[in-house]
Parts: structure tokens; sequence; C-alpha cells
């Protein structure tokens, strides 16, 4: 273990530890951009720099292993105006053409500039290089103008998904990442998981489904509704409208990352075939005991049409129809099938439906198909 | 799940995935095994008859014929055993009737196997080899193993390698079956099956059916201790009058039960279905009444996921038009049909249906389900994160099962032989139907088919099949070809590509106007009813 002080505050750390999760350790936070926790250290854009005592100039405090009694200050002025310095380099290589983009909130690049008193458009480049939404990929939007190399993306898409779509090309300020050999996503096996996007802090790779949605109102913890991993993350709400998925670096399971299904499949919720009032076929409305109309799927007579009801009605028919049905041929005569789409909360009421109320076991999902 | 996800993708020194198409059915655990190989250099066997994704990280790839899975393991174990790689300390503490189980592998040597497989000799050798010399190892299945007749056969086959080689109830090992939906687990855990009560408490117990009749005011005889019927069985009753009646919450048999034809003849004999869904899927055109729920985002309550912890799930919009929670929809039901005053209910402990929230359902299953004592909303709520089995409040969950010893005492060997499938190639149908589903889609597709952004990566089912099939069949390029078996046809796109073998394609069941499932057949496994998804006799023609 090595003990340092930053900000005159005493840390004990591991060995090759670097000064920045050191400085983390103690929740003492210095801008980055570049890094990430979950990615490996690139230590390019140099905004995390930071003061050692006896030092003779600024180190970026990501690449800075700790040492012994190290003395570190992560805020001066000397420093800020370093920083500033940085923040007005990139902004030269960086032009937002002023469209609604599909950010939660303002982009880590836009937040540290405005901290360090820089106007983003007073200090960006006069025009764009890049073509905007150069990508055809239906979920992720890409607009290099915004890039400022920090590579985050190439990490994310290497060393999280695990694909290997985006290197980085060109020189000097015409570097920029492209994707496979001849530029789209798709055609280099992008798997459209939105790790680039979720890693990106200029929105230079954006959520193409939600340019334009505005900041939500709220952003609500859930869990995925699609496979058994259990992914968490965050539903970004406006309107009572999902607007976007934004990943939550608390998820248990899965930290930033997701799969195409949970970042981009939520749109269904809003669907217009969306279910909104109970339906029963026309017979159960008739006078008296009308018989089912058979074979409703080859002969559909107007007894099968389907008539949209109160929730009453729906019910009464349902519980009624169960229950005679249960009476007249026992209770092994009624199935039910409960749901591996549903809460533990439902299915267990399915089981105690089944067993209790019915007084069968014949209770069944689909774990099996 | 006896092991975590992060548990093997942290200390695996050897995964084997079989029958699990992991990065496009899993996705972010198959990313999280991608970096184990890549990051951390963890070595991983691949036995699948299609060369998916996760093959290109593999160090070794076992092509194995489908529905050959029993002779495959046997066929490695016996290398094992022949070879002394095996555990004698762990087998000898923890493990029982080796000896006849001994005998059965025997059964299997290299060049056997290799005929029956269909794989070369020297890769069984490698993979025993690896298998038999790198601790820990993790094994992982999902669907690709259950889904035969064989199928509860072949996860005890895992089982017996697990035990062989020590590798039960340690970091990086154990066995890991990845179960498919959001929540099969907890459905599984709270009694959503036919033959137990929540947390695996048999139906057939006289204690289990003692205290359920207890907590729910029911005379123990009100309670049946017959097993009941499965979701495979109850849908040809429907035929005989065995079943007359369904309610249904949230499935899509007509997308996700084996023959299409059939299912719908079954739905059509109905006396009664009652659906409650968010869409009016396939199935609901034989419903007789559609209760609208809602989605898991107007939902509070819990998921489990495969690895046993449980999850909040938390509303963030209101329902659109007069939707329903789930949970209310069921109550109303439940108070509907005892109203009849038919069955006769007395007071106790849980025996009501005044819900007023998800939180009092929770309640009692923490009260009645042993392995979710201590899993309260106010604990998950605090940010805790649980495993079950979580038996009290102080509990605090339980990542790894089986450290101790297994949950019947000493692990058995058991004895299991290779029997083919229902269903051969012949003459008639000569190709071997794989099924399953696609990164971009789920299940029956009622979701996914109606997000865009998903359709737009994938807008119409494929039909995989091998260059050289293509070639003799005259494929042209981007054509469409006609798949049909006993029982069915389909028509789609053909994907001609490597990812199957000569004689083999596969198709999935996301689409109702070329759904799989009209080719595939009941043939059930005899224990666990689980339909033979991986193995069906078709034929394949140029449209
Ligand atoms: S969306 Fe995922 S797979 Fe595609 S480039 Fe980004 S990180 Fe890679
Ligand atoms: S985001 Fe993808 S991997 Fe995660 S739970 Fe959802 S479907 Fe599964």
């Amino acid at each position: 273990m090595v003990t340092l002080s930053i900000n005159g505050k005493q840390v004990q750390v591991p060995e090759e530890t670097t000064v920045l999760r050191a400085a983390q350790r103690l929740g003492i936070e210095i801008p980055t951009l570049c890094d990430h926790p979950d990615l490996h250290p690139l230590g390019g854009c140099r905004l995390c720099l930071v003061e050692v005592k006896g030092g003779k100039q600024f180190n970026a405090s990501c690449a800075l292993p700790v040492s012994e009694g190290m003395e570190v200050t992560t805020e001066s002025p000397a420093l800020a105006e370093a920083r500033r310095d940085v923040l007005k380099l990139m902004l030269h290589g960086y032009h937002d053409a002023g469209y609604a983009n599909g950010q939660s909130a303002p982009t880590e690049l836009v937040h540290w500039a405005t901290h360090y008193g820089l106007d983003v458009a007073e200090h960006q480049a006069k025009e764009a290089h890049y073509p905007i939404n150069a990508d055809p990929n239906p979920v992720v939007w890409v607009d290099m103008n915004k890039c400022i190399q920090c590579g985050r993306c190439i990490r994310a898409c290497a060393e999280v998904q695990g694909r290997f779509v985006w290197q980085m090309t060109g020189r000097g300020f015409d570097s920029h990442p492209i994707a496979g050999v001849n530029n789209l996503m798709l055609d280099a096996r992008c798997e459209s998981c939105g790790a680039c996007v979720a890693y990106c802090p200029t929105g230079a790779l954006d959520n193409k489904p939600s340019m334009g949605a505005g900041l939500p109102e709220k952003k609500v913890t859930t869990t995925c509704g699609y496979c058994g991993v259990g992914c968490q993350f965050d539903l970004n709400v406006k309107d009572n409208q999902v607007i976007r998925v934004t990943s939550n670096p608390q998820a248990p399971v899965n930290g930033m990352h997701l799969c195409v299904k949970g970042r981009y499949g939520y749109d269904y919720i809003h669907h217009p075939e969306r279910l909104t009032k109970p339906r029963v076929r026309r017979y159960l409305l008739e006078a008296g005991d009308t018989p089912k109309p058979s074979a409703p799927q080859q002969n559909p007579t107007p007894l099968w049409d389907w008539v949209e009801t109160d929730w009453d009605t729906a019910l009464g028919i349902t519980s009624r129809k169960l229950q005679s049905i249960r009476d007249s041929y026992g209770a092994e005569s009624i199935g039910i099938l409960t749901s591996a789409k549903c809460t533990n909360e439902e299915n267990y009421l399915m089981n105690k439906l089944a067993r209790q109320v019915i007084g069968t076991n014949s209770i069944d999902h689909c774990a099996r198909l | 799940m006896s092991n975590s996800m992060d548990d093997i993708a942290e200390f695996a020194e050897l995964v084997f995935v079989i029958g699990s198409n992991t990065t496009e059915q899993h996705p972010v655990f198959g990313a999280m095994l991608r970096q184990a190989v890549k990051q951390r250099g963890a070595k991983l066997i691949v036995a699948d008859p299609r060369r998916i994704d996760l093959t290109e990280f593999a160090t070794l790839h076992l092509r194995q014929r489908p529905g050959t899975d029993i002779a495959l393991l046997n066929g490695l174990m016996h290398l094992i055993l022949q070879n002394n790689w095996h555990n004698s300390a762990f087998m000898a503490e923890r493990c029982e009737n080796f000896e006849e189980f001994e005998e059965t592998i025997r059964r299997y040597p290299p060049a056997l196997v290799s005929e029956i497989t269909g794989i070369p000799e020297v890769k069984l050798r490698q993979a025993a080899e690896l298998m038999g010399n790198t601790r820990p190892m993790a094994v992982i299945w999902a669907m690709g193993i259950t889904q035969h007749i064989t199928g509860v056969h072949n996860v005890m086959s895992l089982a017996n390698l697990q035990m062989l080689t020590g590798n039960m109830g340690i970091p990086g090992g154990g066995v890991n079956p990845l179960r498919g939906q959001n929540n099969v687990q907890g459905a599984c855990d709270v009694g959503g099956l036919p033959n137990v009560y929540p947390a695996d408490q048999p139906v057939t117990s006289p204690q289990a059916r003692r205290t359920f009749a207890a907590a729910w005011g029911m005379a123990e005889e009100q309670l049946s201790g017959e097993v009941g019927k499965t979701v495979t069985e109850l849908m040809p009753g429907l035929l005989n009058g065995s079943t007359r009646a369904l309610y249904i919450l949230a499935e899509d048999p007509i997308m996700s039960d084996p023959d299409t034809g059939h299912i719908r003849k079954c739905l059509q004999a109905a006396d009664f279905i009652a659906l409650q869904e968010i869409f009016p899927t396939e199935t609901a055109h034989y419903a007789d009444v559609l209760l609208p729920g809602v989605t898991f985002a107007e939902k509070y309550g819990t998921f489990t996921n495969t690895e046993r912890r449980v999850q909040m799930v938390r509303p963030a919009i209101t329902p659109p038009g007069e939707a329903r929670q789930d949970w209310q929809i069921i109550r109303d039901v439940a108070q509907g049909i005892l109203s009849a005053g038919t069955r006769p209910v007395a007071p106790a402990a849980w025996s009501g249906w005044d819900y007023e929230t998800p939180s009092q359902i929770m309640d009692e299953i923490n009260a009645l389900t042993p392995s979710y004592g201590g899993i309260t909303h106010a604990r998950l709520e605090q940010g805790e994160r649980l495993q079950w089995p979580c038996p009290t409040l102080l509990h605090p969950g339980t990542p790894i099962l089986h450290t101790q010893g297994f949950t019947r005492g000493k692990g058995r060997f058991m004895p299991i032989e290779h029997i083919p499938p229902a269903e051969k190639p012949d003459d008639a149908y000569p190709f071997v139907l794989s099924t399953g589903r696609v990164l971009y889609h789920w299940h029956g597709g009622e979701m996914t088919r109606r997000a865009q952004n998903l359709l737009a990566l994938y807008s119409e089912p494929l039909i995989e099949i091998n260059a050289e099939d293509a070639a003799r069949l005259r494929l042209a390029p981007q054509s469409h070809v006609r798949v049909s078996s006993r029982r069915g046809q389909i028509s789609a796109k053909a994907w001609v590509t490597d990812r199957v073998p000569p004689g083999m394609v596969y198709a999935n069941f996301h689409f109702p106007h070329a759904s799989a499932n009209e080719l595939t057949q009941a043939a059930l496994d005899p224990i666990a009813k689980i339909p033979e998804y991986k193995v069906t006799a078709v034929r394949v023609e140029a449209e």
C-alpha cells in the first residue's frame, strides 16, 4: 500500500493505482473526458491535469501512478487555466450544428467547458467537416464533427461489447473513429448495443431514436423486460412517454452495458395496438346462454366479433365462466398459463388462483418453450 | 444458475458453453464471456451444431450433430476418467453411485462417440484434456440442452461432468442454466409450475399441502395433491375435453408452442379462453375475453434473473386507456370466482384476496416461500442486492449454491445412455431443423415486432442454410425457401451461411407468417415434458 495526500487529505491505496483513481476514492472529482473507470486508460485528453509538489509541470492524473508521500493538488487557478486551454484546443476541432440532440443531460464536454467558463458556441469550429448523421444504423447517430478523439467508443466496443467496430483513422485534427473498412457500422458487424453511445462524452455518437426528444422530466430505474440476464437501466420519461433508455452505472449485473433490445427495444410500449379497453366476444353479451359459435376461425359470425366493454362486465364474465366450468367439469378442466414476462407478485397470485381458488395444480408457463 | 454471472466472468479458467447462443440470447452475459476470454485469457469451449458468434472466441468448437449431447458428454467423461483427470477427492467426499455410472461411461470410447456426434476424435481428446486440467470450469447451457426428448438427461450429464471434475460449489465453476425470459426463474420460484408450490415444495408432499392449506384457509383435501398438467399436456387436453377453459396471462401459445397447426385446433376447441395481454396477439384470435394488462414500464414488483437475483421493477408511466395492473385483474377474477361461494375459504393468515399494493403480495411470498423469506421490497428499495436463498431479514443472500453440500446430501452420479432424437431425417425429410431466436427479437415477437428500432434492424424471418445445400438446391441470392415438415410448412428468405453445417437449417419463431413452430412437433421429454425443438426432420425447396 502507498500513502499519499490529495488536497491535504491522506489516502492509502494499492501500488500502481493512478492519482486519478486515488482521488476518486476520496470523493474528489478531477475533470476527465477520455477516462472512464470501466475502460482501460488512454491518457489522451489531458483534462485531468494535477499539480504534484516538487514537480516541474502539471501531470495527467489518469496516467500518473501514486508514490509514497506524494502531495497532490487538484484545484488551483493555474490548473484551471491549463484545463481551460486544453478545452479550448478541443473545441477547435468540435462543431455542434445546433440540432436538438438525443442526450438526457448536457454532454460531459459541454459540462466541463461551461464549468471552466467557456462558451462552446464561441470557441467551437466555425463549420462542419463531416456529414451529420453519417451512418444509416437505425439506432446510432453519428456526427464526427463533435468527436474529440477520446477513443472511448473504440474502447467501449472492444472492451465492453467485444465487437471491435471502431478504429481511429487520420492524423492530428483530422483523426476520428471510423467503423470498419467502408465506414458503415452494420457492415463492420455492429450489434447496435449502444455501448459506444453510452460512453461517448460529446454526443458525436448519440441515440438516433431519441434525437430531439428533449430532456426527461424524470428517470426511473427499473429492470429489463426481455431476457433473464436482468439488466437494469433508467427509463427517461417525458409527458408520460418513455423517450429513451440510459445506462445506470449502479446496475448490479450490467453496469453501463445493455444490449440492443434493452437499450432500443422499448417503443412497443407506446404502440397504437396496445389494448386499452376490455373486449369480449359478442355472443357473451347476448341474452340467455348463447352458445359459443363453433370453429370461430373458419366461419367468423357476427357473434364472434369483439365488443369493447367495461371492466365489470369483462371481469364478471371471466369469473363466472371459470367458476361454472370448474363446478361442472371439475377443477382439472381448467388450465392456468402464467407468465415468465410478469412479476413475481403476479405469478404468485396466478399460483394462488390455480391452487386455492380453482383447486388445480395445472398451472404452467413457457419455461419449457 | 449455481454461480453468478460476474463470478464466472471473473474466476472461471475454462468456460464450457453447450446449447447456449449466449451473445444473442443473453447478450450482456455473452459480452462478459467475450471479455473473460479476451482480457483475462480464460479458455472457452463451445459445443454447438451451429457456428454461433461465440465460437470466434473459442479455444475449441465442438460441432456435434443435433441430438447427440449425451454421447458427447459421456465420451468426454470417458476420456477424463481414462486419463485420471477426474477429481477423486471431491467425488469421494461429495458424491455417490460412481460405480454404476462408470460402467456406462466405459461404453463411450472416442471412436464410437466420434461416429455418433460427427466430432473428430482429436477434438474430443483436446476438449477432455482441457476440461480435465483446467479448474475452475463453469458449465453454461440454455435451451439447446433442454429442448430435446432427452432434456433432463442432458442436464444430468452436465451435472455428472461437474461432479467428476470437482467443479461444484466453487467460484468460477458450477452448473449454470441460463433462463430465457426476464422472469422465468421467478415464475418457477413462486409456484408457476404444475408440480410445485412456491420454493419448489412438491404438490405431492403432504407437509407442503398442509402448510398451504393452513395459510390459504382451505381444508387439506381441498388442495389437489396431484401433479397438474404442463402446458404441453393442457393444450392437447382441449381436444379430448380434459381441458375446457384456459386463463392465460401474457403468453402466446400460437407462437411459442410446438406444432402451430395442432395448437390452433386445440384453442378452437376450448369452451372458454380468457387472455390477459398488452396486444391483440396471435392467440387473441382464439380468446373469448381480452383483459388489457400493462407493460413492465407501467408496473411495480420484482423480477428474478437467471442467477437468482431479485430486482425491483418500477413504473415509469401510467397505463394507456383503461389498461389495468395485472395483479389487480388477477385479484378481481379470483374474488369473482370466490364470490359464487361454491368453494368455501375459511379465514386464515393468507386466505384473503384484498391486496391493495404489490408489496402486500410480496409479504405473502416472504411468508410462504422460504428461499424468499428475507427478500422484501423494503430491503430491495434500500439498495440491497439479494440472490435467493435468502431465508431471513438478516440473511445476505447466496451468490453461489452448493458450497457446503448438495440439496439432497450427496451428489448422485446418474448413468445416462444416448438415445437418438424422436424424428430422424429420412428420404422424404432429409434436413434437420433447429429453432431459436435472434439477437433483435424476443420469443413470439409480440413486443419486438412492434418496436420500430428492432424491426429496422431485423425486419423479416431468415432461414439459415449452408452454402453447399444452397448450391444443390440452386438457390438464387436473396431467394426464398420453402421448408416443410410432417406437420406444416413455411416460406421465408434464405440466409446462406456457414453458421449451419450442410444438412441443417435454422429458423426462428418471431414472425407469425413464417414461424418455425408450424414445423416443430410435440415430441416431449418424458420427465420435463419439454418439446424437442432442436431436432425436426424437414424438406427444403427453392421457391
Ligand atoms: S453499438 Fe455496440 S457493437 Fe455497435 S459500434 Fe457501438 S459499441 Fe460497437
Ligand atoms: S438489456 Fe439485453 S442482455 Fe440485458 S436483460 Fe435486457 S435483453 Fe437481456
